[in-house]
């Protein structure tokens, strides 16, 4: 999938991370993390998870990370790809899950 | 869905779907319902996000012990089917449908929550209905919506919006309220579903929610939707029976016991006769009682 437009997720708020989406030739992620310390390698592996279920191969990633769980990084991700994407998500994939 | 009418359904806390950090402390408040909004608490633009921010949620970290639902955005706005398609995925007890007004409107998403169901193979009919009642043509309606589909357990009455459709002024004492709340409580007690009292929106006047809170108590309402968590504990008290409402209630059932044990026609408490709603009210006491956490044994013994 190719990203077309920047985009992004989330807010700065605490327990929440800001996900911004752009174009680029390869993959970047760049995080900035309170918790980076004991969960950067975690985060990364979450993000990197969520751009390879939609295929994306090309895109500068950048995490603000306020604490956010697990699941708000991979809520948001999927929220921001879609909108950089220009697709609505397909709810059928959760199916076979 | 959830058969048990005696479920407590005092208290309903709305958190907005576009806030990770409340969604994940408003499950550790003692409301029993908890309500995940994509309507109004989210901006137009934040949509899309919350969407996936609340079905996210709801499958890795569900708050365990509550009742969940997911309010959806209104039938004639575009993210109708997307709210859907995510909320039925995210198996919440029930989906909250805002302003509805006719039964139709409750079949619709009624038929499109069951072909969901299929497509994601999650059980039939697992998922009910609560519908907001929230302008005049819903509660001249509230009837036909309560029992418009099996599906609906509960219908909720909005004041905000229904006195603003009236070209009413909402007051603390309510009563440009009284009606509607009546009208949607009988549309709820002859269809056999529970009846959920609008919010006290002045989350500041805690003597005002405690009248307010009463009076919805007293006219026969399960609960109240609330917006604070200051407001939980004083709501769910007025619906939990008192020590006074459980002792009486358990001599009630005691004497009738007694009584058809020794063969009784007409049997007497206090000198008066028990009939057969004094027996219905001390049954459903007994039971919201036990439901809140009353330990209850024979022989007129219990323990909070």
């Amino acid at each position: 999938m190719d990203v077309v437009n920047t985009a992004i997720a989330g807010s700065m708020e605490s327990g929440d991370v800001l996900f911004e989406v752009d174009h680029s030739v390869g993959l970047s992620i760049t995080i900035d993390s309170i918790v980076g310390a004991l969960f950067l390698e975690d985060i990364e592996q979450s993000v990197r998870a969520v751009l390879a279920e939609f295929g994306v191969e090309n895109a500068a990633v950048r995490l603000h990370d306020k604490g956010a769980l697990d699941c708000v990084i991979r809520a948001r991700a999927r929220a921001a790809i879609c909108s950089a994407c220009n697709v609505r998500y397909d709810w059928k994939k959760e199916d076979a899950l | 869905m959830n058969a048990n009418k005696h479920s407590l359904r005092r208290t309903c806390l709305y958190v907005s779907g576009a806030n990770p950090a409340n969604m994940l402390q408003a499950g550790f408040y003692n409301e029993d319902c908890l309500v995940y909004d994509l309507e109004d608490s989210v901006p137009v633009s934040e949509k899309d996000a919350a969407r996936h921010l609340v079905y996210m949620t709801l499958r890795h970290h569900r708050p365990k012990n509550k009742y969940i639902l997911i309010r959806i955005n209104g039938l004639d706005s575009p993210f109708i089917e997307e709210d859907l398609e995510a909320a039925v995925r995210a198996r919440p007890d029930a989906i909250r449908i805002p302003k509805v007004e006719c039964a139709h409107e409750v079949q619709r998403v009624a038929a499109r929550i069951t072909q969901i169901e299929a497509q994601a193979g999650i059980e039939a009919n697992s998922i009910a209905l609560w519908c907001n009642i929230e302008s005049y043509l819903g509660v001249l309606r509230a009837g036909e919506i309560a029992s418009a589909d099996p599906r609906v357990t509960a219908l909720a009455l909005g004041a905000e919006d229904f006195t603003a459709s009236m070209q009413a002024r909402r007051t603390k004492a309510g009563l440009e309220i009284f009606y509607a709340r009546n009208a949607v409580l009988l549309a709820c007690r002859a269809a056999g579903i529970n009846a959920i009292d609008a919010v006290f929106s002045d989350i500041h006047d805690i003597e005002g929610l405690r009248e307010d809170a009463a009076l919805t108590r007293n006219l026969g309402f399960n609960g109240k939707t609330v917006v604070h968590p200051n407001q939980i504990d004083i709501v769910n008290a007025f619906f939990t029976p008192s020590e006074k409402e459980i002792t009486y209630a358990l001599r009630v059932l005691d004497a009738l016991e007694e009584g058809e044990r020794a063969g009784k026609g007409a049997i007497t408490l206090d000198g008066g006769m028990i009939d057969k709603p004094m027996e219905l009210r001390a049954q459903t006491t007994l039971a919201q009682a036990e439901a809140a956490g009353c330990i209850i044994e024979k022989g007129g013994q219990y323990a909070i």
